[in-house]
């Protein structure tokens, strides 16, 4: 029972750690202005892509390929934000959603022209693979793995932006836009480095997700519920939000489908319900 | 009385024409199923299988040549479907119907073939329910009762004895659910517990790790093609669930070509059972791949089978009612017919009018540095139960 616990606890906890690279980039940049990009998860697919590619086409290693997954998917959020997003910083929400589901819709054309509509195998070096056990609980070591990128990828952006010069630009963009204008921050500029780097975050998670839930064109959409889950629930503009929000979701996730089969896909969603009727703005969220 | 005369003598003549060019005249069969969206790939398949028959075995019939107009339903789309069938009878002048992928299309279908009186084949769509819907009506897939029922009788003669099932949340994985159960309890056979995962189901850990401290001797799964077939192989391996001991059972799509791939080694001792593998030996369907791949640059699956065992069935009718389209005679020549088929011996129940065939049990296993599934039991001539218990 004990030992059963912990398990669903660490499955959890991983499951959520996938979620909040997902969504980290998107909470900040949403929460810094208040631009509405549906298109987030389109980026993590860039980056699955750009992995599955490397590796079965270049022969590239696994880990290799994450650095380059994480450009890749930045430098196209950055393409993207420079041509199309910047039009519709001032326009209405609606507009913004338009523009971001639409772009998610042709990027799902585009995977399946280029790619098909099939599963994108990818196969992991031995040393990622398989599980070991640990006072009768199985940890897999994959997920051993994502948990230990997931708190490295935390711990830098906390440094980053508690501690450095941007990272001080940012919050003050994100708590009062025309003050940090005044003041002669370049929110512009930061916005446009804040965005590169939550998106090149999702191409990250989306190349570490292919092992587990696998790559194929609906990946942009299929992802984008959970990521508005914990986007909505961790509060805007919060890191620390995110990743609580992940954590509680993920683990909610894993022990409502262990425990409670015939329901546990609802228990994500009740949970979401819940802390959103406890705290309207989410988790750590201001506005 | 001349004037009636000349009247007379131009419907003579007009029925005269319409006879003798009746034997030129194309035979057109519309083809509706999914050429785009979600489907889009099965659709494709079908289709090569559809397009390398015709190949083979040229494109005309007892004098007449075989049109193919093709519609597109674009995925699950019942009320497409069947306004495709009526328009492509009523407009286009097809007199046989054909493709059908999914189940809800092919219900749709069924009552314009009924209506209209026109042989259909079903060349996909697996629900036992859909061909008591026309008595026009022939199958060349499988059915989900057939696969699945025959997996759970014979887990039991290989000495399983507590199985715990896990199924999509949606029609098909019901009735594998209840398939397998059937099979598996009429032999003897305890199922444990059982789950039902939703059907955008991403991460499975929590599913197979309950699925494994109930302790059984089985598990059995039932998921449709897609990404969750890799997920899940995946998964088991993580969990540490030994397969020497524990027998992970399902339907072929578990262990498709493209899951097998992402799976890599994790996918090894999955034990399913199927009607069609590309790795099926026999000289036979050798020769097919063998085609297949050279005509479109990868292999075979049972949806190519469909479509290939589809217009080998139409082929065989036109051929027996001597180019004669009506329903009746269509379906009275389709009636009974056996033939060897790349997926093995194979036959049309004269009854139901529905697929008889052999039911492989195959496990992953790596041949030559590549991971396929190996046939090593098969049950022949296996009729769908569901519809052999159903009242006469």
């Amino acid at each position: 029972m004990i030992t059963s616990a912990f398990g669903v606890l660490f499955d959890g906890f991983a499951y959520g750690m996938l979620l909040f690279l997902l969504s980290v980039g998107l909470s900040v940049t949403l929460g810094m202005m208040n631009f509405v990009n549906l298109a987030h998860c389109t980026f993590g697919m860039i980056g699955g892509y750009v992995t599955v590619t490397l590796m079965n086409n270049l022969g590239w290693p696994f880990l290799a390929t994450l650095p380059l997954a994480f450009a890749a998917a930045a430098i196209a959020s950055v393409a993207f934000e420079r041509t199309m997003f910047r039009r519709l910083y001032r326009a209405s929400d609606l507009d913004q959603c338009l523009l971001t589901i639409g772009l998610v819709f042709v990027s799902v054309a585009a995977a399946a022209w280029f790619y098909g509509t099939i599963q994108q195998p990818v196969n992991l070096p031995s040393y990622l693979r398989g599980s070991f056990t640990l006072v009768g609980v199985t940890l897999g070591v994959y997920r051993l793995f994502l948990i230990g990128m997931s708190l490295v990828v935390l711990l830098a952006l906390v440094l980053a932006l508690e501690y450095t010069r941007f990272g001080m630009q940012v919050r003050a963009a994100v708590d009062n836009q025309r003050m940090a204008r005044g003041l002669g921050i370049n929110v512009d500029g930061a916005f446009a480095i804040t965005f590169a780097l939550g998106s090149g975050l999702a191409g990250l998670g989306g190349a570490l997700a292919i092992d587990i839930v696998g790559l194929d064109p609906s990946f942009a959409l299929a992802y984008l519920v959970y990521v508005l889950i914990v986007v909505s629930v961790g509060g805007l503009g919060s890191i620390g939000g995110s990743f609580a929000a992940a954590t509680l979701l993920g683990i909610s996730d894993t022990a409502g489908k262990y425990y409670f089969p015939q329901i546990g896909s609802f228990l994500i969603y009740l949970v979401m319900v819940g802390l959103l009727l406890w705290r309207p703005t989410g988790l750590f969220g201001r506005r | 009385m001349h004037a009636s005369f000349t009247a007379l003598a131009t419907i003579a003549a007009a029925v005269l024409t319409a006879v003798s060019a009746h034997a030129q005249q194309p035979v057109k069969i519309g083809v509706v199923m999914s050429f785009s969206g979600q489907f889009a790939d099965p659709g494709a398949q079908i289709d090569n299988g559809i397009k390398l028959y015709m190949k083979q075995n040229g494109d005309t019939v007892a004098g007449r040549k075989i049109e193919l107009i093709r519609k597109d339903s674009g995925g699950v789309a019942p009320d497409v479907a069947k306004r495709l069938s009526q328009e492509v009878i009523v407009r286009d002048g097809a007199e046989i119907l054909a493709g059908y992928d999914l189940t809800p299309n092919a219900l749709a279908a069924a009552d314009v073939s009924a209506q209209a009186k026109k042989f259909m084949v079903n060349m996909n769509a697996a629900t036992s329910v859909i061909t008591t819907k026309s008595p026009y009506m022939v199958r060349t897939s499988f059915t989900v009762f057939q696969l699945n029922e025959a997996l759970g009788a014979w887990a039991y003669r290989n000495g399983v004895r507590k199985v715990y099932t896990l199924v999509s949340d949606f029609g098909p994985g019901h009735d594998g659910e209840a398939a397998f159960h059937k099979g598996f309890k009429d032999a003897g056979g305890e199922i444990i517990g059982q789950a039902r995962y939703p059907v955008a189901n991403l991460d499975f850990t929590a599913f197979l790790q309950r699925a494994k401290d109930a302790n059984p001797d089985g598990i059995y799964i039932w998921v449709p093609g897609g990404p969750q077939p890799a997920a899940i192989g995946k998964a088991i391996a993580e969990r540490g669930i030994d397969k020497s001991k524990v027998k992970i059972m399902g339907q072929g799509e578990l262990t498709y070509e493209d899951a097998l791939k992402s799976m890599g080694d994790a996918g090894l001792g999955l034990i399913t059972a199927f009607h069609y593998d590309y790795y099926h030996q026999s000289a036979k369907n050798k020769a097919f791949v063998q085609a297949y791949n050279a005509e479109f640059k990868r292999n075979p699956d049972m949806f190519s089978a469909g479509g290939y065992d589809g217009m080998h069935v139409i082929y065989e009718a036109l051929k027996k009612t001597g180019g004669k389209t009506d329903g009746d005679a269509l379906v009275a020549a389709a009636k009974g017919m056996a033939w060897e088929s790349p997926r093995g011996m194979m036959s049309i129940d004269p009854e139901t009018r529905d697929v008889i065939q052999t039911v492989y049990i195959r496990r992953v296993e790596k041949v030559g540095g590549a991971l396929v599934n190996v046939e090593f039991d098969k049950i022949d001539n296996v009729k769908d139960p569901w519809k052999a218990r159903m009242p006469k």
